[in-house]
């Protein structure tokens, strides 16, 4: 356990104490102490700025399952640090926001903290996991916990909604990546990713290669609201503002692209992945745009955004991925499509962090988002509006912000799409700019409405439902930092230039970068009478005519019928998904444990009959068995009586005491072959379980006459009958088919040794095999509590929950 | 429904505790001898079952005022916490240790982390053999 791994689950140690800090000082928000973590975290995650701008990682590893190459591998490079350090400087400032955000009186502060935390141990994890099944890990982790967080005000129905449909998605795209990895450790034979990258150009020859890639992308697409997955992240903008400040723009939604960056190195050579990430990028981008023009609320406007926003950093990563194909450094003029994306990510992280608070800050002083309520906010907030004004320019790609040097970048590497001659990009690479110009317009617009249908105009005061004011101070502060950022960004972007982006893109791109070379030129303002100047002079110019005329042309967004929408195909899916399997599940699901039986019995007398004739398995050899001695004889004919007796008898009580009988017989089979721990815990159980029948006993409903009839009895006798066939037959034959040699001598030899034991039945349960005995009291658990369940809450007719007293 | 059994009660009373003293001496040595967890937990709950039969569920509910349902959370954390604490000693999940250590008044004593892996056990099996009894006793 090293101090970077202390890192990582610092958030999840802070997360237990949350409850308790939350009881124990009640007057003080609890956003304080957390606070603390993001903080610490982030100022350690600074120090390995100098160590990865020198191309050096760190590494360290812990031991998880070694037999399975399962571990616990935290790696820090370029691209790992960066993501490390949005995840934790973000959340400084989200969490600093959420103080003033959620109020201390009104709000489960303890459960929003410790689900935040939990998604922040969760983020680090992904992005400083070399190791592909603990990144799956943490992966889920953060699906589970951004789940719970757009679930937090779950007495809302759009809350749940949202959650659920998150949830749904992004688990989906999850299991299909854990697919991909299963096919990538088939192929190479390791977890790790830095082993797998090494060996590339071997796994490309094979055939598991393309299954392998697109089910990672499924992941990846899923996780970063790719079309036509992006449709929960609009619906998860239910969650409280600071979450989606911090989830839904900055850190979690860009999980996908760093997968996609982190894969980069070993799929990208491969034609398909840059079509793939390119045209889902380039597509989501512009559909995303298109789509939250139409958007009322602010916060649909910047779920769409984002949506956008996504894809415009998805498609500059497939198509940095051509600069793969030219190896000499000098000539390379794809590389600045992925020195784009990374430098977008940062600035989105920025400016989108701080839209979302500012309409945070309205919604929160205002009490509504709705564009068509607000206007006129400019005098009564002018620090609000200046912020937002340094924000959406910055979105729309205006100088003299950030977005405004990342979005010409962007442009550079669409032209350049132009210039490759390979993949049929000469043909369909035209697309490329065209969309992204396109998309362009769009982002200019919505930015736009966002910022003026808020702020300018007249102000409704019958429409809103508090006055308007100032947001106070500590509220402001958070989005002040970022919108400063904004703006020191796009005035000294090469702050970042060497620091940040260039570790992180030679993360990207190993094999091209040399030591001592450097990737990126001067990122500055100015760069000539190029295209890309043309291009956006031609968005300023579209996105304004667009926004005057507006109301002529907002028909377009009737043209899909509701029907056909995604969303409803979503809704109609989950639809027939649960009639359907309720109405398979009815079919045979009849509430009788009997019937169940029937079924288990039935399968297991066909599947174990039929494979032991098929496998011509059955064998019987006395030659190596034990002479059976009159002990035996007595106990067995006191089993068989016991069972005829169960049988015949004709009240349950009789039944019940019998079936003890047997219990104890059995166990006194276990003492006359030395086996002490069995039968001691035989004796208990069958102690226990009687007690439990006599008290279930008193509950049970009279025997009827269904029970009594032939047909009944004769069908169970047959299979009562077939099973104990099968199960002898098994027996028997497992006692004559000494295919391998008995594990038992492994135990003998290394009881003592290994586990310091003399008691070898409870060194297996413990040492040896202490996993299944885990997992076995995990599920006794779980029986426990669904059982407590079943009794105490019992749904009434109406289906309604009646918990008794 | 409850009637007064003397006898029974009187027996219990002295029993229970010899049944508890016996599954703790059978969990402690159940590294070396027959035993363990399991069967120590089972033993216990044996002992409550008893405890039950002789009076009613209200009044040992009152001796033993334990939360069941949380017992099996806490059993449930030393088992999982036992394992995952391996961890900080940079070996595999569930790897146990043992030595031997000089303890004042017991001498000599092996000392294994897996005993603490079997609390969890023996509190896990104590919770679920309680909580389905009493919820099934207490339903109507």
């Amino acid at each position: 356990m090293s101090l970077l791994h202390l890192a990582i689950i610092a958030p999840f140690l802070m997360a237990i104490f949350i409850p308790f800090l939350y009881k124990g000082f009640r007057r003080i928000h609890t956003g304080w102490f957390v606070l603390i973590v993001p903080i610490l975290l982030f100022s350690y995650f600074l120090h390995f700025i100098p160590i990865v701008k020198g191309n050096e990682t760190v590494t360290k590893t812990i031991r998880w399952i070694p037999s399975l190459n399962i571990e616990l591998t935290a790696f820090v490079d370029g691209l790992g640090l960066l993501f490390a350090l949005l995840i934790t400087g973000i959340g400084s400032l989200v969490v600093l926001y959420s103080i003033f955000y959620l109020s201390k009186k009104k709000e489960q502060l303890h459960n929003f903290y410790v689900y935040l935390l939990l998604f922040m141990g969760a983020m680090l994890g992904v992005v400083l996991s070399d190791n592909l099944i603990s990144l799956y890990m943490f992966w889920e982790f953060t699906s589970i916990s951004s789940f719970l967080l757009i679930g937090y005000w779950y007495q809302r129905d759009g809350s749940r909604y949202g959650a659920q449909k998150s949830m749904l998605i992004t688990v989906f795209g999850g299991l299909a990546m854990l697919g991909g990895f299963l096919l990538l450790y088939i192929m190479g034979g390791t977890f790790s990713i830095r082993e797998l990258i090494g060996m590339a150009d071997v796994l490309m020859s094979k055939s598991l290669f393309v299954p392998a890639m697109l089910l990672i992308l499924l992941g990846a697409f899923t996780k970063s609201a790719q079309f036509p997955f992006h449709i929960w992240l609009p619906d998860a903008m239910e969650a409280p503002t600071p979450v989606s400040a911090y989830l839904h723009s900055a850190t979690m939604v860009k999980a996908g692209l760093y997968l996609v960056a982190r894969m980069s190195p070993i799929f990208a050579e491969h034609a398909l992945w840059l079509w793939l990430v390119g045209s889902f990028g380039i597509f989501t981008m512009t559909w995303g745009s298109f789509n939250a023009v139409k958007q009322t609320d602010l916060k649909g406007i910047l779920a769409f955004s984002t949506v956008s926003q996504l894809g415009l950093i998805m498609s500059l990563l497939g198509v940095g991925a051509a600069a793969l194909h030219y190896k000499n450094m000098d000539e390379n003029l794809f590389i600045v499509a992925t020195v784009a994306a990374i430098f977008h990510l940062i600035n989105h992280a920025t400016f989108k962090g701080s839209l979302f608070m500012v309409v945070g800050i309205i919604d929160h002083e205002t009490g509504t988002r709705d564009i068509r309520k607000l206007g006129g906010l400019m005098g009564l907030m002018p620090i609000t509006f200046t912020i937002a004004l340094i924000g959406s320019f910055s979105m729309a790609g205006l100088p003299p912000f950030n977005g405004f040097l990342s979005k010409e970048m962007f442009f550079t590497g669409m032209v350049r799409v132009l210039d490759m001659d390979f993949f049929s990009l000469d043909t369909w690479g035209i697309l490329f700019p065209v969309l992204a110009w396109v998309g362009s317009i769009f982002t200019f617009l919505y930015s736009m409405v966002l910022f003026f249908k808020t702020f300018s105009g007249r102000l409704q005061q019958e429409k809103l439902e508090r006055k308007p004011h100032e947001a106070p101070f500590g509220m402001l502060l958070p989005p002040i930092i970022l919108a400063s950022l904004v703006v020191i960004f796009g005035f000294f972007p090469n702050i970042l230039t060497y620091n940040i982006i260039e570790p992180a893109v030679g993360a990207i791109l190993p094999s091209l970068l040399k030591p001592g070379e450097h990737f990126v030129g001067h990122i500055s303002f100015w760069h000539g009478f190029t295209v890309e100047l043309f291009m956006t002079i031609g968005v300023i110019t579209g996105g304004t005519l667009l926004y005057i005329t507006y109301p002529k042309w907002k028909k377009v967004y009737t043209i899909i019928p509701e029907k056909l929408t995604l969303n409803s195909m979503y809704d109609r899916g989950l639809y027939w998904a649960e009639t359907g399997s309720y109405q398979l599940t009815r079919t045979y699901m009849t509430g009788f444990i009997r019937t169940y039986l029937v079924y288990i019995f039935i399968f297991f007398i066909g599947i174990t009959g039929v494979t032991l004739y098929v496998k011509d398995a059955f064998k019987l050899d006395t030659s190596n068995v034990a002479p059976i001695g009159s002990y035996e004889v007595v106990l067995a004919l006191i089993v068989l009586a016991g069972s005829a007796t169960i049988l015949l008898a004709k009240s349950r009580l009789t039944s019940i005491i019998a079936l003890g009988a047997i219990g104890y017989t059995v166990s006194l089979f276990f003492v006359l072959f030395r086996a002490p721990d069995l039968a001691l815990t035989q004796l208990v159980i069958e102690t226990v379980s009687v007690a439990l029948f006599l008290l279930a006993f008193y509950h049970l409903p009279p025997l009827n006459r269904h029970e009594r009839s032939v047909g009944f009895k004769l069908s169970n006798a047959l299979i009562s009958l077939g099973v104990g066939l099968i199960v002898t037959l098994v027996a028997i034959s497992a006692h004559s088919n000494k295919l391998f040699d008995s594990i038992a001598k492994y135990y003998i030899e290394n009881t003592h040794d290994k586990a310091g034991g003399e008691n070898m039945v409870n060194v297996i349960l413990v040492d040896f095999r202490g996993f299944d005995t885990m997992f076995e009291i995990c599920v006794l658990g779980i029986a426990a509590l669904g059982i407590y369940g079943m009794v105490k809450l019992r749904l009434t007719q109406g289906g309604k929950a009646d918990e008794k007293k | 429904m409850k009637k007064n059994d003397v006898i029974l009660q009187t027996v219990t009373n002295v029993v229970a505790f010899m049944i508890i003293l016996f599954s703790l001496q059978v969990f402690f040595s159940g590294h070396y001898h027959p035993g363990g967890g399991f069967i120590g937990g089972l033993m216990t709950s044996g002992a409550i079952v008893l405890l039950l039969l002789a009076y009613d569920i209200k009044t040992v509910a009152s001796i033993i005022p334990i939360d069941y349902k949380i017992l099996i959370g806490i059993g449930l954390f030393f088992a999982v916490g036992t394992g995952a604490g391996s961890l900080f000693f940079n070996v595999p999940f569930l790897t146990h240790a043992f030595n031997h250590f000089d303890l004042p008044l017991l001498g000599e004593t092996s000392l294994h982390t897996a005993v603490l892996f079997d609390t969890g056990v023996y509190l896990v099996v104590i919770g679920v053999t309680m909580t389905i009894i009493q919820t099934i006793g207490e339903s109507e």
